[in-house]
């Protein structure tokens, strides 16, 4: 399973991922509270700029990860454009894209191993109510690993659905994939446990 | 212990199958994706704290850049985007689902529609709609309408819940953690 992490390389790669989550932060609440047009065309410039600026396919990529919002702004467009407040309308969609394409560039530009790495600083509290970040760490790879594993198999239970039925298979598949995920796990417990396990790793105390 | 993880992490993976699996016709042949689903069946399956964390572990990595949500979509922009709501409104819904069904007083099959409603449909509307309503500038009731088209899916989905976690119980009655 791919990351959505560009492949065009970009010197924003190399910048570290904690100030650029907190640019991302700050320009955020700074898009939230402005008012008035010419700061939110301010905003949607920088943005702009800054995706220019890491070359043409790039802007392209931050373009195409918008595409969700359509349906937003054309519900923007209709209700402003009905109600004579093209201007506010004008504002809320652009502060929106702002805020969207701002977080996008820190996913296409961050790793996955430099984006682990924060998290495990972020969780490292967590050592104080028993829950270990490598448990954490581990739970992460785990539903790396299986979400494609699930999904084969949502595609074998379709096929074997096909051959037994002139219907399309729907709903009814659903059960039997969650108990291939719950058979999946006690298999991997087991496996887990035989390999060690987490002894004194309690993710509760109260265990 | 393992098992907890392992559970948590399966259900993670489960959501996400769900939502990316190709879309479920219910009904009239009504095309929507079962990621919800997956939200509920964590909360009524595994019970309310881990269904929540199942939740929070899928959403971790949805941010982490993983194209997880239903129709591939992912990375810390969907978490400024008007469904923000509906994003952090999932945990709770789990959580809430998750509370319902450990109720011992109902019937398993009830508790679990039940909480399914509650959780899957009451709270993750309210959060969705409110989220939705701050980011697209509209007051809650010009947002709410917005959300109304999936009712009917949402509220099959509640019902296929209570089923899925019935039937669960019958087959693989340790599974029910929501009832340990």
């Amino acid at each position: 399973m791919l990351t959505l992490t560009s492949d065009f390389k970009t010197a924003l790669h190399a910048v570290p991922v904690g100030p650029k989550l907190l640019v991302l932060a700050g320009f955020s609440l700074w898009v939230a509270f402005v008012q008035g047009w010419p700061l939110v065309v301010l905003g949607l410039g920088g943005v702009s700029i800054l995706y220019l600026a890491q070359g043409w396919s790039f802007a392209r990529q931050g373009l195409l990860l918008l595409r969700p919002l359509w349906p937003f702004l054309l519900l923007l467009a209709l209700w402003h454009c009905f109600s004579y407040t093209k201007l506010v309308g004008a504002i809320l969609a652009g502060k929106m894209v702002a805020m969207v394409a701002l977080a996008n560039i820190v996913t296409l530009t961050s790793r996955f191993d430099a984006l682990l790495a924060a998290i495990e600083k972020l969780f490292a509290p967590l050592h104080m109510v028993g829950l270990s970040p490598r448990i954490l760490a581990l739970t992460l790879a785990l539903v790396i690993r299986f979400t494609p594993v699930l999904l084969d198999k949502a595609g074998l239970l379709r096929q074997a659905w096909r051959a037994r039925s002139h219907r399309a298979p729907s709903w009814q598949l659903i059960l039997p994939l969650t108990l291939a995920a719950l058979d999946d796990a006690d298999h991997v417990a087991l496996a887990l446990r035989a390999r060690g396990g987490f002894i004194g790793k309690d993710l509760w105390k109260d265990k | 212990m393992e098992r907890q993880v392992t559970y948590i992490s399966l259900f993670a993976a489960l959501i996400a199958a769900l939502g990316l699996a190709p879309q479920f016709a219910l009904l009239s042949g009504v095309p929507i994706t079962a990621q919800s689903l997956g939200v509920m069946l964590s909360g009524t399956v595994l019970g309310a704290k881990r269904g929540a964390l199942a939740v929070l572990v899928f959403l971790l990595l949805v941010a982490m850049g993983f194209p997880l949500l239903a129709g591939g979509r992912g990375g810390l922009g969907v978490f400024q985007s008007p469904s923000v709501g509906f994003l952090i409104g999932f945990p709770v819904a789990a959580f809430v689902a998750g509370w319902v069904t450990s109720q011992r007083r109902f019937p398993l099959f009830w508790a679990a529609i039940m909480g399914a409603i509650l959780g899957g449909v009451l709270v993750l509307y309210a959060f969705g709609i409110t989220g939705m309503a701050i980011i697209l500038g509209k007051s809650w009731t010009e947002a709410a309408p917005l959300a109304l088209p999936y009712l009917v899916g949402d509220a099959i989905k509640a019902l296929l819940a209570g089923i899925v976690t019935h039937s669960i119980a019958r087959l693989r009655p340790m599974a029910i953690m929501s009832r340990a």
